[in-house]
């Protein structure tokens, strides 16, 4: 008999059952609509990733949620036994600060050792957890190969977790951290692309996490990072991406600021989206798009990337969404 | 016989109409409005769905979820008008992409038939 594991529970699968028929025959609630591999609404993620998961049960998915293991549940009709967990499931991982140190523009770069069994992709997020149950999420720039996990923590006036990051929080201190989650991660294949980074204040994390990881895997495609500001006062890591243009001939990092007074002499005085555009890539079809920060702002350079001719399936967006006011 | 889905070339092929047909949509200020505040990738990934059905595609789509996908935006005025933009833009992009003009009158007809459930009618 085959089984399903999903967190403690083992659920018998019947011969030629999809996973989403099983787990909804167990009384699970997985969500679901067409139940044809279309809607994408029955999402899971396998956990162990040494087994194949088979075309049909990932047909149309993002390459970035493919290569973790994510798959549709309605159109697998498993012979073998399978761990799967409900997406975004995750386990919660214990750290220590190894560095804490300040940027400018009220943020300050703070390091963490790599928990055992965390596996990420440079530009996904977790979430942190104090001790008291505060949680909020951060953006990795950092690759594992790194050796460790890399956050940009910008002060929000008067922010619970921002603040004690800034003001309290030493190396040698431990932490908890949950995922990693979501889709700003480079993906190989395509070496030729043209990348467009783009995003505000602190979305600069995960798209440097995209440009590091670009570079290691060797892409030779042209890489254009936007990084906007209201001023120049908001930008930062400004010397170490200037080193990295200057080591590598395909990057160009372009400083955009909303307002002309204060500019630096290499900012482009403007609206992000409208910079963004007006680096249109001749062809399309060879472009993808990682943007990142203000939601709002996201949203309007996903759309206009998207009218202009750039596929849904080459944006990968992660609007930082604040949280919730106590 | 093959479906229209298989002669247009299946997912891929899908894929691409459903991005042409939401860009149209997008650029009509007739239409344009019902699409804000909504999250791309999930209304594409329904406009998907919805033209699977229309093309012949695999699917379990049924008029119920027509009816309760649009019982918001009757409130915000979706009528009749709304819906010949729609069945109109739906032609023109199977056009773009070769599908024979008989494909392309049934697809229409598939899609006028489920007008009463998006409009909300009996």
């Amino acid at each position: 008999m085959t089984v399903l594991r999903l967190k403690s529970e083992t659920i018998p699968v019947t011969a030629g059952q999809s996973v989403l028929d099983a787990l909804l025959a167990h009384g699970v609630a997985v969500p679901n609509s067409c139940r044809s591999g279309v809607c994408q609404s029955c999402l899971m993620r396998l956990e162990d990733p040494s087994v194949e998961i088979p075309a049909a049960a990932q047909a149309g998915l993002k390459v970035s949620l493919r290569v973790q293991g994510y798959f549709l549940a309605c159109s697998w009709q498993p012979t073998a036994d399978l761990a799967v967990a409900l997406p975004g499931e995750g386990l919660d991982f214990h750290t220590t600060v190894l560095a804490n140190e300040d940027l400018g523009a009220a943020v300050r770069r703070v390091r963490l050792a790599v928990p055992e069994g965390f596996v990420w992709r440079a530009g996904q997020f977790l979430t942190l957890l104090r001790n008291d149950g505060l949680a909020r999420s951060y953006s990795i720039a950092s690759r594992p190969e790194d050796g460790w996990l890399e956050l940009h923590v910008r002060r929000i006036p008067g922010g619970a977790m921002s603040g004690w990051l800034h003001d309290v929080v030493q190396p040698g201190d431990a932490m908890t951290v949950r995922g990693p989650f979501g889709e700003c991660f480079y993906t190989t294949g395509r070496g030729e692309d043209t990348l467009l980074l783009a995003g505000t204040g602190t979305g600069l994390a995960p798209l440097l996490g995209v440009l590091r990881e670009a570079l290691a895997q060797g892409h030779a495609g042209p890489i254009r990072l936007f990084h906007g500001a209201v001023s120049a006062a908001g930008l930062y890591l400004r010397d170490e991406l200037a080193s990295l243009c200057a080591r590598h001939a395909n990057v160009r990092v372009q400083p955009v600021v909303l307002h002309a007074e204060g500019a630096c002499d290499e900012c482009v005085v403007g609206a992000l989206d409208e910079v963004l555009l007006s680096a249109a890539p001749s062809d399309w079809r060879t472009a993808r798009a990682w943007l990142c920060g203000d939601p709002m702002l996201v949203a309007r350079m996903r759309k206009r990337l998207f009218m202009a001719g750039l596929s849904n399936r080459s944006i990968f967006a992660d609007p930082f969404v604040p949280s919730a006011p106590a | 016989m093959p479906t229209l889905y298989e002669q247009l070339g299946g997912e891929p092929a899908v894929q691409e109409l459903t991005e042409r047909f939401y860009r149209k949509m997008l650029a009509d200020d007739r239409v344009s409005d019902f699409f804000d505040d909504i999250d791309m990738d999930r209304q594409l990934a329904k406009q998907k769905a919805f033209l699977t059905m229309v093309t012949g595609g695999p699917n379990h789509y049924t008029g119920k979820d027509m009816r309760t996908a649009h019982a918001h935006l009757l409130q915000r005025g979706l009528n009749d008008s709304h819906v010949d933009v729609v069945v109109h833009y739906l032609g023109e992009t199977l056009e773009e992409l070769g599908a024979p003009a008989e494909a392309v009158a049934t697809v229409r007809a598939a899609a006028n038939s489920l007008r009463d459930d998006v409009l909300g009618r009996r």
